[in-house]
């Protein structure tokens, strides 16, 4: 069971729910930029939600799969098709060995996300299967994908999708999917105009006025220079009533720091395990899937947010992710 | 804050406030003081020896210990930040009167000079120290690993003195080789792996600080209270660990 790479794409790694109890080593967590569409690629393909998934970014990679396999699309539409022939996000795919995956190109959001039954089988570091790309461990040997790599998967349960798996079998068509998607995707939805909301943090308050109000009402655009470690905002220039000599603590995903030069810093994914920066806030956990689908250019805008608000709102998703688990265990049994 | 001049109890110096919505920050001073991050360790050790639910990460900073937890765990009752701030606040009542543990104490061999401190010089000369002197102040102090962070494995060092602080390179070297010792204004540092550096490079440990399939990936924990001890080229390469 494999998969050979034959283009790599922009960046494409392997990255799972993330990598917990290290940050205290200065080992920060990584993972998948977009969880929610992670977890969701792994369910439809019968995966538990944190096996490795292959994080593809803007362009897409080619990859041939050496046998039959199971996967499923998630995130950014990045016009993927097989052997020609458009493939549809958020469907269980089956795909017939020798066939090629690629991708034509962005078409909406910035990263996508490939599930494979069975799961690539890369040995864990530090309890985690995901990329760590600045200190080069994790993941396919600690670097993104290069042509030539040949990914191993773990087989593919034959007794899931049986109705599905019979079609394939009489067929000889290089893709046959599913044609049902779970009902509440919705949520996700790239084309509406991205608010992300922000718990506002302890130096909120020491924001000039103007800044305040400039960080809520204006447009800001992601900086080119944005990557995994973090998006780098452009807008009106942010600063303090008074300059404020802070020391190193701890940081999340999620917080939005101010560096000197008045311009936002939202981190993401690779970001440090601490920081000294003044922080404005911390983006809603629930936020963080359309900010990682973000690419550089677009434009954003910002909100405030209770954290009993952004807490309820992340409890709600986790029961409406534990609800799509129960719908998928029989919708696999059929 | 309110504050109680005479003789606080521990639990009144701690205060929480949120990190976003899957952390908290308990905060036990402020700056760079080796009592305040002595609070900081022994929180998360009191933490650790607890068997709180649902807790990812515990990172100690100077002043700060950040507490990564899954609201999930915490959110039978409907507000999970408030429940595991009050389950802390508990907590680090019962344990403010328990001695904290007492720290590691490791020792880094340093082979100073040569190729490996190429700014060995150049510190002296700033310093108006002879070279001899610099190595025997920056090896006879004894320096507190405040917190690890910046790299895997790469330590904040308090107890530098003072009359050997040098300012950073005016310009970066793009590669410092892995074990490089530094200083860099007060701080003092080892670099954990290969990776462009601007503070002034003394000399060389042939340990390594960082090994990520190692079961305990880094050499030094936030906490210890560490020692350089001098060596000699052939010593350094009679201990020198294989690198990848």
């Amino acid at each position: 069971m494999s998969i050979q790479v034959e283009a790599p794409g922009l960046l494409s790694t392997l990255q799972d729910l993330g990598r917990f109890g290290y940050q205290h080593l200065g080992v920060g967590s990584c993972g998948a930029m977009d969880p929610v569409s992670h977890r969701l690629a792994n369910l439809l393909v019968g995966n538990p939600q944190g096996a490795a998934t292959l994080e593809m970014t803007l362009a897409g990679p080619t990859l041939q799969f050496k046998t039959d396999a199971l996967i499923a699309l998630g995130g950014a539409d990045l016009n993927p098709d097989i052997e020609g022939e458009p493939v549809r996000l958020w469907r269980p795919t089956l795909v017939r060995g020798g066939a090629l995956l690629s991708f034509g190109g962005p078409a909406q959001g910035c990263r996508c996300y490939l599930a494979v039954a069975g799961g690539f089988r890369v040995p864990e570091v530090m309890r985690s299967a995901s990329t760590q790309l600045a200190a080069g461990f994790g993941g396919f040997q600690g670097r993104p994908l290069k042509r030539g790599d040949l990914l191993e998967t773990g087989p593919c349960p034959r007794q899931i999708y049986p109705a599905l798996q019979q079609r394939f079998a009489r067929g000889l068509q290089p893709a046959v999917a599913l044609d049902w998607f779970p009902p509440w995707y919705q949520e996700l939805d790239f084309l509406r105009p991205a608010r992300l909301r922000v718990i506002p943090g302890p130096q909120w308050p020491l924001l000039t006025e103007a800044s305040r109000r400039g960080f809520l009402e204006e447009n800001f655009q992601v900086g080119p220079n944005s990557d995994r470690m973090g998006l780098r905002l452009r807008g009106p220039r942010l600063a303090l009533e008074q300059p404020l000599e802070m020391i190193s603590s701890g940081v999340a995903t999620g917080t939005v720091q101010l560096p000197p030069d008045g311009s936002p810093i939202l981190l993401m994914a690779d970001r440090q395990t601490t920081g000294g920066y003044p922080r404005l806030g911390e983006l809603a956990s629930v936020d963080l899937a359309r900010a990682a689908q973000l690419r550089s250019t677009e434009t954003v805008r910002f909100a405030t947010i209770s954290l009993e608000a952004a807490q309820s709102l992340f409890l709600r998703r986790e029961a409406r992710f534990h609800a799509l688990e129960r719908i998928l265990a029989w919708r696999q049994t059929c | 804050m309110a504050t109680n001049a005479s003789t606080p109890p521990a639990d009144s110096t701690l205060r929480v406030e949120p990190l976003g919505d899957q952390a908290l920050l308990a905060i036990l001073g402020e700056g760079i003081d080796p009592g305040v991050n002595d609070q900081v360790h022994h929180l998360a050790a009191v933490i650790r020896g607890s068997a709180l639910p649902g807790l990812t990460d515990l990172v100690p900073a100077y002043a700060t210990l950040a507490v990564h937890y899954d609201p999930a765990a915490w959110g039978a009752h409907g507000a999970p930040y408030e429940a595991l701030r009050a389950e802390l606040v508990r907590l680090w009542q019962g344990a403010g009167a328990a001695a904290p543990p007492a720290p590691r104490h490791v020792e880094i061999p340093v082979c100073y000079g040569l190729e490996f401190g190429p700014d060995l010089e150049e510190v002296a000369n700033l310093c108006k120290l002879p070279a001899q002197e610099i190595i025997a102040r920056h090896s006879g102090a004894e320096y507190r690993v405040y917190m690890l962070g910046f790299s895997p494995g790469f330590p904040y060092l308090g107890g530098l003195d003072p009359t050997i602080a040098a300012p950073r390179r005016e310009t970066p070297r793009t590669k410092v080789p892995a074990g490089s010792v530094g200083i860099a204004g007060m701080q003092t540092g080892i670099y954990p792996m290969d990776s462009p550096g601007g503070w002034q490079l003394i000399g060389r440990t042939p340990r390594r600080l960082f090994r990520p399939g190692l079961e305990e990936p880094c050499l030094l924990r936030p906490g210890d209270r560490l020692h350089f001890v001098p060596v000699d080229l052939d010593t350094y390469r009679a201990c020198a660990e294989e690198r990848p």
